[in-house]
């Protein structure tokens, strides 16, 4: 079965834990958590826009943190902090892997923290038993590609494109042949991810990897207007499609956090 | 204090525990190539007579050093000014857009990507464009156009396309990131052309190198070795440039920054716009937002090197007010019939307010680079009462 692995902006409406278990119950594998970051610059539009809408809110990474901690036995899916290096930096990479963990998450993506200045967070993750997935891109050298995947933890994600974050009216090419390179150097799963919109290229993103990241068409919906409900509606479309693909396909899959949603596999 | 060279960098453009290189995966390579670009084309004979020639011929170098007679006897301090008002776009952001836009060219590049605040990076980019026959896209934050239309319109006059930014407080700091993002989405087409000594490695080198003319020729011109060296710090590039001409010497560096965007004064350790250096931020690390009535100083951080150099005491850094830079602008008019930029008036409004003090003593010797001219900010001044 191919992975869906959707990504909310955490604290984007006062709600937000609604739409977080509205995704859990639509059958996500594992959810990305956006901490917002006041400079996301590697974020398009619709993310900056949710980012901005959080921010004003007065939402802060412990005021999200507080709230995870309080739903955490309503959480079954794993979660992926996704978020800057800068609020990394700030309190520590200890002291920031840590207090993931103690809100209950799993993985960490930090999009600005390239092979070259991650030992620091890698080191700090790994003590706090948080997996610090890192990011291919499709400029990625093969040695460097080869390097990055050692050290990913959890997934290894794939760039689908170059540019940032932000619906798209098709996949890159680039997705395909990028994915491909990755699963010939590892076992980890591979998560294709960046602009994917729609079940269309969902199911093409999940075809070239092991799974699919879906964020700004998701946050799209939700800037739009949509309830906890309408999301759960259009992640809960995502998994139909992708199953169905899968099931035409029966193809082999990789599993990540297999204790957890091995079912899946 | 050993010279800063590019030669001696390690490769991933540290500063003690500065810089760096936090950019997404995308822009490694880019940046990889640059670093290895700028390297070549640096310590090519050939490229260096190109644009050491340019400089000459079409930007105007060297700028004069100009005794400032009036202030001097007035202060009681002898203050000699480096002009870089007088370099062709007025101002010294021309010495690293002409070093750049070369550099683009060597690398095949059709196309430059720049951010800008005042507008002077930016209408010298656009400047450098039409010279070297690249195209040009300028982003620019939408308060920023308001405040500096002129420069908006040197800039459209000039070819270059200008996108105003409309996230975040809508000035510099949203620019770059926005600058950045078209970068990522242009890589083999594109040089990202940065107006200052932040950003990722080779960033801050590069300019760094670039701007190093300022200092250089200062250092010539000047009768003696100056007891303060000070300019005005926004990302800190004529700083950098005017300090690199005096880092081997015994005279003290002194950088301004506003008080409103006083990262070095107020700032922490944080990672923005592609390096770790000194930022205004909370505490759980969202950058804040600058305020000063220079719209090129309107920026929460500061090149990596100054957070350095601070650091380790070689230089030093403090802050003046919008109040103080308007009466230092009217003050230098006055007396030297010289329009300075309000970027760099709060070099000269330090000055001011310290000479006879014990940062500053009676009888000091003082080099300050005059980053640029006022034409830009004659609207702004004049809504000051
Ligand atoms: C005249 C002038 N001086 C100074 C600056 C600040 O830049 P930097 O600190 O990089 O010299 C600017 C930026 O726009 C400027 O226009």
């Amino acid at each position: 079965m191919t992975l869906l692995v959707p990504y909310l902006t955490a604290g984007l409406t006062e709600d937000w834990i609604d739409y977080l278990l509205a995704v859990q119950e639509a059958g996500a594998d594992a959810i990305e958590v956006g901490l917002p970051f006041s400079d996301p610059m590697l974020d398009g539009a619709t993310i900056q826009q949710a980012s901005d809408r959080a921010l004003a809110r007065g939402v802060t990474v412990a005021s999200i943190l507080q709230e995870l901690s309080l739903v955490r036995g309503q959480v079954r899916t794993p979660l992926i902090a996704f978020t800057y290096a800068n609020l990394v930096f700030r309190p520590g990479p200890d002291v920031f892997c840590r207090r993931l963990a103690e809100a209950g998450f799993r993985g960490l993506i930090v999009p600005d923290l390239p092979l070259d200045e991650v030992a620091e967070v890698s080191r700090a993750a790994e003590q706090a038993e948080i997996e610090l997935t890192l990011l291919v891109a499709p400029v990625t050298t093969d040695e460097r590609l080869a390097e990055i995947v050692a050290r990913s933890r959890g997934y290894v994600y794939a760039i689908s494109r170059m540019g940032t974050t932000g619906e798209q009216t098709s996949l890159a090419a680039s997705a395909a042949a990028l994915a491909a390179r990755i699963k010939a150097v590892t076992t980890l799963p591979v998560l294709v991810g960046f602009g994917v919109t729609g079940p269309e290229q969902a199911v093409a993103a999940g075809r070239a990897g092991d799974g699919v990241a879906i964020g700004s068409a998701l946050m799209r919906r939700v800037l739009d207007g949509a309830t906890a409900a309408d999301l759960g509606a259009e992640v809960a479309a995502l998994r139909a499609a992708l199953d169905s693909a899968s099931q035409e396909d029966s193809a082999e899959r990789r599993t990540p956090y297999a204790e957890v949603s091995g079912h899946r596999g | 204090m050993p010279t800063l060279s590019v030669h001696q960098k390690p490769a991933t453009g540290r500063f003690g525990d500065f810089g760096g290189r936090f950019v997404p995966e995308s822009l490694v390579p880019a940046c990889d190539a640059l670093a290895a670009a700028f390297h070549e084309a640096w310590t090519d004979p050939a490229f260096r007579a190109e644009l050491d020639e340019l400089l000459e011929v079409y930007a105007g170098r060297p700028t004069p050093l100009t005794p400032a007679r009036t202030l001097s006897a007035r202060l009681g301090v002898e203050l000699l000014l480096k002009r870089e008002d007088l370099a062709h776009t007025g101002s010294h952001k021309i010495n690293n857009v002409l070093g750049q836009a070369l550099l683009a060219r060597r690398m095949g590049k059709h196309r430059i990507i720049a951010e800008t605040g005042a507008g002077q990076h930016g209408v010298a980019a656009a400047t450098a464009a039409a010279l070297l026959g690249l195209e040009c896209t300028v982003y620019m934050g939408e308060r920023d156009i308001e405040r500096q239309q002129l420069n908006v319109l040197r800039m459209t006059t000039l070819g270059a396309t200008v996108v105003p930014v409309t996230t975040g407080s809508r000035t510099l700091k949203d620019a770059t990131n926005e600058a950045m993002r078209a970068w990522v989405a242009d890589v083999d087409g594109a040089h990202f052309l940065l107006g200052s000594v932040g950003g990722p490695h080779p960033y801050p080198t590069m300019v760094r190198e670039l701007q190093s003319v300022i200092g250089n020729e200062a250092r010539t011109q000047s009768p003696y070795v100056p007891d303060v060296v000070v300019a005005c710090v926004g990302g800190g590039s004529n700083a950098a440039g005017t300090f690199a001409g005096f880092i081997d010497t015994t005279a003290r560096l002194v950088g301004i920054e506003a008080a409103g965007g006083a990262a070095m004064t107020d700032g922490s350790p944080g990672v923005v716009h592609g390096a770790r250096s000194m930022v205004l931020q909370d505490a759980e690390g969202q950058v804040a937002e600058a305020e000063s009535i220079a719209a090129g100083l309107d920026y929460p951080g500061i090149g990596p090197e100054h957070a350095f150099l601070g650091a380790t005491g070689r230089a030093e850094y403090y802050a003046v007010t919008d109040d103080e830079v308007v009466a230092a602008v009217r003050r230098l008019a006055r007396a030297e019939g010289i329009i300075c930029a309000l970027e760099s008036a709060h070099a000269v409004a330090w000055v001011l307010r310290e000479a006879g003090g014990p940062l500053l003593p009676t009888g000091s010797r003082v080099v300050l680079t005059l980053s640029g001219r006022g034409d830009k900010d004659m609207a702004t001044l004049g809504a000051v009462a």
